[in-house]
């Protein structure tokens, strides 16, 4: 080590060097030198990546590792020479002994911004969604229509308990520890399958901050079925070990459960109302959700609210697949073909990927200069980058969309129609798209009017009133936008996501809104977006904006030009209605008028002229024969008769 | 009188047929309309054999269930009943009054039946050419406008009125000139003159020019008013007098004598009875400043809209004879106008000691 610290030549990589022996004492069985070379500096000498840290995670570490170790680079290159002097600071000895292995549990008490509970309000959100998500994840496996209860009593001012119950399928008491006290364990991480969680954090990570903000242990409640006893555990997380750490499991009598789950945190929170609250949460998941039926009981003594079920059948079971050729990453293709049991190239591409037949197999071995009969672990690196060339010059079809549920139009329809009162509604959903491999389907709800522009008068009257935020339907005010992924609400981080992108870019000028350069459109509007994907690709843990890759952008956009096309008919008619109401309420008054002079110079009896001109004047108005109310009735008969127009357009009510 | 009141009953009929044709139409469950003949430059055309400009065959519908069109559907009828209630009544009455019987307000709305004078003269004048009557025969009249004097008497309303006798205002004539009303008596004068102010016609009157030429001295105060110029066609026609016409030297001046001889596009269903083909243009004309030796500073220049407007008469049928052709160049060449005032630079009874007896005697006149 002197010697190597003595040749000159090779003094910028001698920390380098240096780490990776050093590394290389600490766990030698590691196979990767390379990636170990950046982790060193990264975390002046204490971080580790953890050995089963999944992708996402590790990404996330690495990139920051890389800038981290780039700046030491940097910096260790520049303080040579003095490092060269007399004194050295560290030995890799030294530094050896403070290397050890971080827990992702620990890394989240650190980064608890990139779950979501970032401040007080934002954590009480989010530990409810995650605690539901995590049940109508459940439910909806096991086919049984959700029937959830959510609670949130106040404790103090800064101190509230959530629990979060469910009539799902219950959870063995042997995985409960497991799920609830450890990060990154679960059952979605590793299937290509529609749901709401993803990663195996969410629930763990709100438990792990009750813990850290109170002390209080996460108390969950389950049980399995009838005649099994229920389980009650209280747990508290080992953010070191990653684990839970049981303190009480007991069987215990649950009344009136015959299976489900119950899960009580306590947590440092304030409760808010209005634009990104639970409420609003809520009030979305069952507009998302409309086979769910929702008791919310909110703190502060405010009455208890149900969210009732707009449809019982349940969303039909999403099917897991395999990844699609196209957007397979090279890490990922290499990782596949190592591990394959299939003894060929062809059949390797045929049993490990989508909509891969034995010709498209052969083509694309072809495309890339390999034999099809190759063994797959044998590749070389250079090989598997051919392949990978290779795959986005052949034609595949698009990944099955079995996979993904949307909601679908007609529940869309009736999730939007059940929680706003609006005159007009429309929904459409697109047919299955894909994004580096996944297939998705993007699905717009838009509901125009009725109280939604009663709401922004009212807003309008008490002029300035903080009341005014959460309406959001004067006609001068933005559209309300809703945006989905996979049933769950997205609320925080809207200018960041995807679907705010695509909303701004549309032209709702053509639509009939008036909309300011690069914002929302303005009007008494909810827009809905969805996005159902067996992957969302958010742009971070805390799962609040998706990322903007242009298919996402454009299947939005056409969605949206759809509904908005819709609305334009709708908007037209209400005009046409308008005018035609304006051009009865002319031809009444000059009627009136002529009958007189009509009289005058005939002698006819003006009663029955009258009449015989006001029915002329509501044929020639457009108004059909039995809506003779008058003026005034005009604008309901409008109302009437805009739903039909809608119907025009395949829309049924 | 009874004629007129054959006459009042004849047009009482017109109207009533007017109304009976929109019940009729309602009652078929049909969009009423009416029909009126189009008053437009689209509509009328110059008849060369007569020399006057007459309405075309051309009409538009006017449908109460049209937007454009439900208002002044609305006064139209407005408008007949009134006038049928007039001649029921045997009076008459101005057009302005008619405007101000007719207007009120529509129901429970901010909207009148008419808003201003310029809305109901149109719908009169619709209504003349629909059921074809002249507003005469709607028993109605616009205020006065000229004024003459000269060698003859007339009898207006039974009253003799000798126009030798005037003092310095002259006789004014009213709009309404049908024989029933006006009559002729005493004729001494062998030619009409008409100027085109009110100005002049006082100096030639102060000057007694009428006296000492026995002729018939009329004024139109600007454009010629229809009461005028049916005044002056009966002149021309009954008792075969000459008109000369006297105006400035410029294009609405030479407009004022166009509508004289033929008649307007507004008025074009009237000029069969009161045009006058023959009508003499005396002057001004832009030969004079050389002919009179007319000092250079009492000429204006002429500005675009004139150019304009003499550029598109050069284009009417009716001034396409050489000699117009010749006049009209020579003022667009020229660039200046003159008014007849012009002529007091060369002393202030020149226009009555010379000027226009010295044209009248040399024949110097366009026809």
């Amino acid at each position: 080590m002197k010697k190597s610290a003595s040749k000159s030549a090779s003094q910028t990589e001698l920390p380098l060097g240096r780490a990776a022996r050093a590394a290389d004492k600490k766990s030698p069985a590691r196979g990767k030198p390379k990636l170990k070379l950046v982790k060193r500096p990264a975390g002046a000498g204490d971080k580790e990546p953890a050995p089963a840290l999944p992708l996402k995670v590790a990404a996330a570490g690495s990139t920051a590792g890389t800038t981290a170790a780039a700046e030491a680079i940097a910096s260790g290159a520049m303080a040579l020479p003095e490092a060269a002097g007399p004194r050295r600071r560290a030995t890799a000895e030294t530094l050896a002994t403070k290397q050890r292995e971080i827990s992702v549990a620990e890394f989240f008490t650190k980064n608890r911004h990139l779950l979501g509970f970032d401040n007080p309000a934002k954590a009480l959100l989010t530990t409810v969604k995650e605690a539901v998500d995590n049940s109508l994840d459940a439910c909806e496996e096991a086919g049984i229509l959700p029937e959830l209860l959510v609670e949130i009593t106040e404790i103090n001012q800064e101190r509230f308990r959530v629990a979060v119950q469910d009539n799902g399928p219950g959870i063995v008491a042997k995985q409960v520890p497991n799920i609830f006290g450890k990060l990154l364990y679960g059952s979605k991480f590793h299937r290509l399958r529609q749901s709401r969680g993803q990663q195996g954090i969410g629930i763990s990570a709100a438990g792990m901050y009750g813990l850290l903000t109170t002390g209080k242990p996460v108390v969950i409640t389950s049980r399995t079925g009838k005649g099994r006893p229920a389980h009650h555990f209280e747990l508290i997380i080992d953010t070191k070990k990653n684990r839970a750490e049981v303190i009480v499991d007991t069987e215990v009598e649950w009344e009136g459960v015959d299976h489900g789950t119950r899960v009580e945190i306590e947590l440092a929170a304030t409760y808010k109302t209005g634009r990104r609250s639970l409420d609003e949460y809520l009030s979305q998941t069952a507009i998302a959700n409309p086979h769910a039926r929702v008791f919310y009981q909110p703190p502060k003594g405010r009455p208890q609210q149900m969210f009732e079920r707009a449809s019982s059948e349940l969303p039909p079971e999403p099917k897991e697949i395999k990844p699609h050729p196209h957007g397979v990453e090279l890490g990922a293709l290499i990782e596949t073909l190592k591990s394959t049991k299939a003894r060929w190239l062809s059949s390797a591409l045929q049993e490990e990927f989508s909509r891969v037949s034995l010709a498209v197999a052969q083509q694309i071995c072809e495309a890339a200069g390999l034999d099809p009969h190759e063994k797959p672990q044998r590749l070389s690196t250079g090989d598997v980058e051919k392949l990978h060339r290779a795959i986005p010059t052949v034609k595949i079809l698009a990944p099955p969309a079995s996979c993904v549920v949307p909601i679908g139009e007609t529940l869309v329809h009736a999730g939007l129609a059940k929680e706003i009162k609006a005159d007009f509604v429309v929904s459409c959903t697109r047919p299955p798209a894909v994004y580096r491999g996944n297939p998705f389907v993007i699905e717009v709800g838009l509901a125009y009017g009725g109280e939604l522009i009663q709401g922004g008068e009212a807003a309008d009257d008490d002029d300035g009133a903080a009341a005014g935020g959460d309406d959001g339907g004067a006609a001068d005010q933005p559209i309300r936008l809703l945006r989905l992924a996979n049933r769950v609400p997205l609320l925080y981080q809207q200018s960041a996501c995807a679907i705010f992108g695509a909303v701004t870019e549309t032209r709702w000028k053509n639509y009939g809104l008036t909309q300011p350069r690069g914002s929302l459109p303005l009007g008494p509007m909810v827009l809905m977006v969805h996005m159902a994907s067996v992957w969302v690709p958010f742009t971070s843990e805390s799962k609040e904006a998706i990322a903007h890759y242009p298919q996402i952008i454009k299947e939005v956009k056409l969605a949206l030009a759809e509904c908005g096309r819709r609305l334009a008919t709708h908007l037209r008619s209400l005009e046409n209605r308008r005018h035609e109401a304006k051009r009865r309420s002319i031809f009444e008054l000059y009627c009136g008028e002529l009958v007189e002079s009509l009289h005058s110079l005939t002698g006819r009896e003006k009663k029955k002229l009258k009449q015989q001109l006001l029915d002329l004047a509501k044929k020639h108005t457009g108004f059909d024969e039995d809506e003779d109310e008058g003026v005034d009735d005009a604008v309901a008969a409008a109302d009437t008769a805009g739903r039909g127009g809608a119907g025009d357009d395949g829309e049924e009510d | 009188m009874a004629k007129q009141d054959a006459r009042a009953e004849k047009t009482i009929q017109k109207l009533r047929a007017m109304g009976l044709e929109t019940v009729r139409e309602v009652g078929a469950g049909k969009n009423p309309s009416i029909e009126i003949p189009l008053r437009a430059l689209s509509n009328v055309n110059f008849n060369e054999r007569k020399q006057i400009i007459e309405l075309g065959t051309a009409k538009q519908e006017r449908f109460l269930f049209k937007v454009g069109m439900a208002r002044k559907f609305m006064q139209t009828f407005l408008v007949a009943s009134a006038c049928k209630d007039l001649l029921e009544a045997g009076k008459t009455t101005s057009i302005r009054d008619l405007y101000y019987i007719t207007k009120h307000t529509l129901g429970s709305s901010r909207a009148n039946t008419f808003e201003e004078q310029d809305e109901s003269d149109p719908i009169i004048e619709d209504l003349e050419v629909t059921i074809d009557s002249l507003r005469e025969e709607l028993n109605l009249h616009a205020s006065n406008k000229g004024a003459a004097v000269g060698d003859i008497t007339v009898v207006d309303s039974g009253d003799t009125i000798d126009l030798r006798h005037m003092g310095s205002g002259g006789w004014s004539v009213p709009s309404i000139c049908e024989p029933n009303v006006i009559q002729f008596k005493n004729n001494k004068a062998k030619y009409v003159l008409l100027v085109e102010k009110d100005a002049v016609w006082r100096r030639l009157n102060e000057d007694k020019f009428w006296l000492k030429h026995h002729c018939i001295l009329v004024h139109g105060g600007g454009m010629v008013a229809r009461g005028l110029r049916r005044f002056l066609y009966r002149l021309h026609n009954e008792l075969e007098l000459p008109v000369y016409v006297v105006v400035d030297n410029d294009p609405w001046g030479l407009y004022i004598y166009s509508v004289v001889k033929q008649g307007s596009i507004n008025l074009a269903y009237e000029s069969v009875r009161m045009a006058i083909p023959k009508a003499r243009f005396l002057g001004l004309s832009s030969f004079d400043r050389e002919q009179f030796e007319l000092p250079p500073n009492v000429t204006i220049k002429l500005n675009d809209q004139d150019k304009r407007r003499a550029e598109q008469m050069l284009k009417y049928p009716w001034f396409e004879k050489k000699q117009w052709q010749k006049e009209i160049q020579h003022l667009l060449k020229s660039g200046v106008k003159l008014e007849l005032e012009a002529l007091s630079a060369k002393g202030i009874s020149f226009i009555s000691d010379r000027y226009l007896s010295q044209k009248i005697e040399a024949k110097q006149f366009l026809v």
